[in-house]
């Protein structure tokens, strides 16, 4: 084995393996992500039923209706809204007028239909995807000063 | 080429580097970023009127003077927050203030006026948001600053504060009075 | 007073890293010993100033002394001591001073126990480790002084989160934190020998201990982490692919690679620049992780303080304390040639594609983390790359690698006879296949990983298990033989066998319940019962409980399967004293093939209790894994062999045959 002929094979190898990789990621990449979209985005895009999306905003006061297991609420940037139905234990920090991100699909009815509705460690702590959409759209301010929130370092 | 490999992991590094640099906040001075606009005329305004009977705002009428035209809507948090600010400008450096109630009902727009008082010269309601679009603003609140000669001279995107006014504004309208 | 003292003892550590910094870097350049030994002192005296910072901020949390800003923010004086304990590094200003303690607990071991490394390599070596002290004792107390004060005190403070009042969320960072900065003596010794110019068997020898020790507590922190995740979010999830434990998972990744081609460094001299490469890397991405999780620059589901100020001098130290190194190497590496060659069969090759495949996952999970953020500064849109997209690429990768895992170890150095391991690994195969034929007939149509997971997982377990029958000839002899044979084995070779299975034993745990966990939500009286999988769940009532700082309601289940009993579940729902909104304790009862984890919500107002059940079979596998593979670093770590005094008379046996 001389050195020339071992160095060939390890480039191969890495050619080998890299490869494989890219098309993985190329192929997870189209497949895969989840779209992170505000009430208004919705409005504007009408997602396919069946995709998968992240839906951040603010849940509407007075929007939350429980019946037995599941439970409705609405979602709202201030200027659009959307009707979500999710069956099972909201996190502790879910509250009316609190930021709050759903990921779910819409289904075949036009209802969005929450899979997972995200924790937050923190209590006075806006998601900062939901603070950046609001942001956007100018709609929300970070009235408090940042030196109140408690950050958690889970790490 | 042996030697180029050698340099790859700090030149992967380099880039990740400047890509945390940009990220770390996008949003750093947003205000501070020059519009296009900028020395160039204001797009023409057309909107009807917010107050009932008014007739339609459009800039001819404050031709030959420095004015401020503020983006609005009755939605806006921060445009709560910027309000007294709003009346400021009027009463003390005299600039008088145009006001654009953007993608909002006219009646709510109305409403948020009366409860907070008006401190627009005159105020016109874009609900489709077209004259938005044509001034390109980012988001709302956002005030321009346009000349005697109906030449935009700045921008400020993102609710104007008292120390905003004192600290931008009024050397920007020093500037623009030039 | 004692808080003050805390902030002096910080700014005459840093005085001290300084002078370490610079006086022994310039002797070991000019060959003046009294400089060199002067980093000796200098290490220890850090060491004991830092030790004194931190028990200062200790001891405000102890007594609850209010007046000291981040124990108002981040405790209460009826919190149980252990959390104002652990409250000290439950925020971004203690944890960082934890991890500078430890960043000099490594400098003061090398400083003590270095005894017989070369001077100039040890005076460098402690000089390196001064300089990225320097760097995180300026940013604390540039921009996080632990010991800020208020004026006027409060007099009550604000509670640490009660999701972090955990036992395994107390000892979850300072493990992860042994582990990320371990890692530093790992770099410092690899810069040194760039400078040096000099990597050898000698060299792999003094850095695998360290390596070894830094693997074993990283993997012990992660496994931590996630076992706290299980219990404490109640949601039965215990991996979320979420930015800050891809932050913790990416040294590990890379930390495993180093360990293994620190191995080919050391019995074959090869892979050295390579070597020299992960070495730089694997802290670098511990000071990624810090970065990350400090600077707010991506979105997690983990909170952190979100302040540029704070991100920009991260990153700023991110930047010299990986760019230098990395300058450095491309300068020199490339005069560093390999020894050793060796056929592509080999065991060197297969720990080739060890780390080829682990560097590549490594990517795959940086590309992930990153690739949010580099979206949104592209196109603006925001998305979030979840478990599907690491399944698809990680996921897949990963069973190539534990594939050659199985039988690198039946290879011969240098050249290998991958017939004769494959031959002997026939039985590992036969049981892979069953287990993957058996987890098809469970799911039926699941998803496909499950199956290849089970094939995988039980193709390393059994792989490991026989290549340690074969070595200690099992069959061969009598019992007292084959005793005497495993006696005397090499702690080094039982570490291996551990880790491996303990590896293998965790993805059985991991593909069970990533793939047939299985859960239902209801509302029940007290009295109706839920059933899932065959187990009756029956709720018996719920009631209210008090404990030192909360008040809960707390749920009755008892658990039967046809019948008869199998345990009662006692799922909580708790009210802190300060924290305003409360928080869910899961009941969890461990099986040997499954987890029962109950969880109860909130009333409905009309007598019944929203409740959710999950079933998790195998989740107890994971950490049991976990704690196998702690196990097998902690047993390679006692290897006579990798002790302080082995190099001295490896160079003693080197000099009496030469």
């Amino acid at each position: 084995m001389s050195r020339k002929r071992l160095r060939l094979y390890l480039v191969l190898a890495t050619l080998v393996v890299l490869g494989i990789a890219t098309t993985l990621v190329l192929r997870a990449l189209n497949e895969e992500l989840v779209f992170f979209l505000s009430p208004t985005q919705i409005a504007e895009k009408q997602p396919d039923a069946g995709r998968q999306i992240r839906l951040g905003g603010l849940v509407e006061a007075g929007s939350v209706e429980k019946s037995g297991e599941t439970v409705a609420f609405s979602v709202t940037d201030l200027s659009s809204n959307v009707r979500v139905t999710y069956r099972g234990l909201l996190p502790d920090l879910f509250r009316e007028g609190q930021g709050v991100v759903v990921q779910g699909a819409f289904d075949g009815n036009g209802r969005f239909v929450a899979s997972e509705v995200l924790a937050k460690h923190d209590e006075t702590y806006m998601p900062p995807e939901v603070a950046k959409a609001l942001k956007e759209s100018g709609r929300w301010q970070e009235t408090e000063g940042k030196g109140t929130a408690q950050p958690v370092v889970t790490q | 080429m042996r030697r180029l490999l050698y340099l790859l992991p700090i030149a992967v590094v380099a880039i990740l580097v400047a890509l945390f640099w940009i990220g770390l906040d996008p949003e750093r001075d947003k205000s501070m970023l020059p519009s296009a606009l900028v020395g160039k005329p204001a797009p023409a305004v057309d909107l009807p009127a917010l107050a009932e009977g008014a007739p339609r705002l459009t800039l001819d009428s404050f031709k030959g003077q420095l004015v401020a035209i503020n983006f609005f809507a009755s939605w806006c948090l921060p445009c709560r927050a910027e309000h007294p600010v709003l009346k400021e400008l009027t009463t003390e450096l005299g600039i008088p203030v145009i006001g654009i109630a953007w993608k909002d009902k006219p009646e709510a727009s109305r409403a948020f006026l009366a409860e907070l008082g008006d401190p627009y010269a005159a105020t016109g309601t874009d609900e489709s948001g077209r004259t938005g679009i044509d001034f390109g603003i980012t988001g709302i609140p956002e005030t321009f600053l346009v000349d005697a000669n109906g030449i935009v001279t700045y921008r400020f995107a993102g609710p104007l504060s008292p120390e905003a006014l004192s600290d931008v504004l009024v050397p920007a309208i020093r500037e623009a009075k030039k | 007073m004692i808080p003050e003292l805390g902030h002096y003892a910080l700014v005459l550590a840093l005085v001290l890293a300084l002078a370490q910094a610079t006086v022994p870097m310039v002797g070991a350049a000019r060959g003046i010993r009294p400089w060199m030994q002067l980093a000796r002192p200098a290490a220890l005296a850090q060491f004991v100033f830092v030790a004194f910072a931190f028990i200062a901020l200790m001891h405000a949390f102890a007594v609850s002394d209010f007046s000291v800003a981040i124990v108002t923010q981040h405790s209460h004086s009826d919190q149980p001591l252990i959390y104002r304990l652990s409250a000290t590094w439950g925020n971004h200003e203690g944890s960082l001073l934890l991890w500078v303690l430890i960043l000099t607990v490594f400098g003061a071991l090398v400083a003590l126990f270095g005894e017989n490394l070369p001077p100039r390599l040890k005076a460098r070596t402690l000089s390196i480790q001064a300089m990225i002290s320097v760097g995180f004792l300026l940013f604390m107390l540039l921009t996080s002084n632990p010991f800020a004060r208020l004026n006027p005190a409060p007099m009550q403070g604000n509670e640490l989160n009660p999701l972090l009042q955990d036992p395994g969320l107390a000892l979850h960072p300072p493990m992860l934190y042994l582990g990320y900065v371990g890692f530093s003596i790992v770099f410092s010794f690899a810069v040194a020998a760039l400078i040096d110019g000099k990597v050898d068997a000698a060299w792999a020898r003094w850095v695998r201990p360290w390596c070894l020790l830094s693997w074993t507590t990283l993997t012990g922190g992660i496994a931590l982490g996630s076992w706290w995740a299980y219990n404490e979010l109640g949601w039965g999830g215990w991996w979320f692919w979420d930015p800050v434990e891809n932050a913790s998972f990416m040294p590990w990744l890379i930390g495993t690679a180093l360990l293994h081609s620190a191995l080919v460094v050391e019995k074959r001299d090869a892979l050295k620049s390579w070597t020299i490469l992960l070495s730089i890397l694997t802290f670098g991405f511990a000071l990624l992780g810090t970065f990350l999780v400090r600077s707010g620059i991506i979105t997690s589901v983990h909170a952190f303080a979100d302040d540029p100020t704070r991100g920009v001098f991260i990153l700023a130290l991110l930047a010299i304390a990986i760019g230098v190194p990395l300058s450095l190497y491309a300068l020199r590496a490339p005069a560093l040639r390999g020894g050793g060659l060796f056929a592509p069969l080999s065991r060197e090759g297969a720990l080739v594609m060890n780390n080829l495949l682990l560097a590549t996952m490594t990517a795959t999970v940086l590309l992930g983390t990153l690739y949010p953020l580099l979206l949104e500064l592209a196109t603006g849109s925001t998305i979030s790359v979840g478990g599907p997209f690491y399944m698809a690429t990680f996921g897949v990768l990963a069973l190539p690698l534990l594939i050659v895992m199985a039988i690198g170890p039946f290879l011969g150095w240098k050249r290998g006879d991958v017939r004769g391991a494959l031959q002997r690994l026939t039985v590992a195969g036969i049981s892979a296949l069953g287990a993957a034929i058996i987890a098809v007939w469970i799911q039926g149509d699941g998803p496909i990983m499950a199956p290849l997971g089970m094939f995988v997982g039980v193709w390393l377990m059994v792989g490991t298990l026989v290549e340690f029958m074969e070595r200690i000839r099992l069959f061969d002899g009598d019992a007292g033989r084959v005793w005497s044979r495993a006696r005397h084995l090499p702690r080094a070779a039982y570490g291996m066998t551990l880790a491996h299975l303990g590896l293998a034993i965790a993805v059985i745990g991991m593909t069970g319940a990533g793939a047939w966990k299985s859960e239902e939500v209801k509302v029940l009286q007290p009295g109706q019962s839920l059933t899932l999988q065959g187990y009756e769940f029956k709720l018996e009532r719920v009631g209210g409980v008090r404990g030192e700082n909360y008040l809960a309601e707390q749920a009755h289940f008892t658990v039967s399967r046809g019948g008869s009993f199998v345990a009662d579940l006692y799922p909580e729902r708790r009210q802190y004293m300060v924290q305003p909104a409360p928080t869910t304790e899961a009941a969890i009862h461990t099986m040997p093939l499954a987890d029962l984890y109950a969880v109860i919500g909130e009333p409905d107002g009309k007598g019944g209790w929203l409740v959710r059940i999950y079933h998790e079979p195998l989740v107890g596998w994971i950490w049991f894994g976990a704690l196998v593979m702690v196990a097998g670093g902690l047993t390679s770590l006692s290897d006579r062999r990798y002790r302080v005094g082995a190099p001295v008379r490896a160079a003693a046996t080197q000099a009496a045959k030469a």
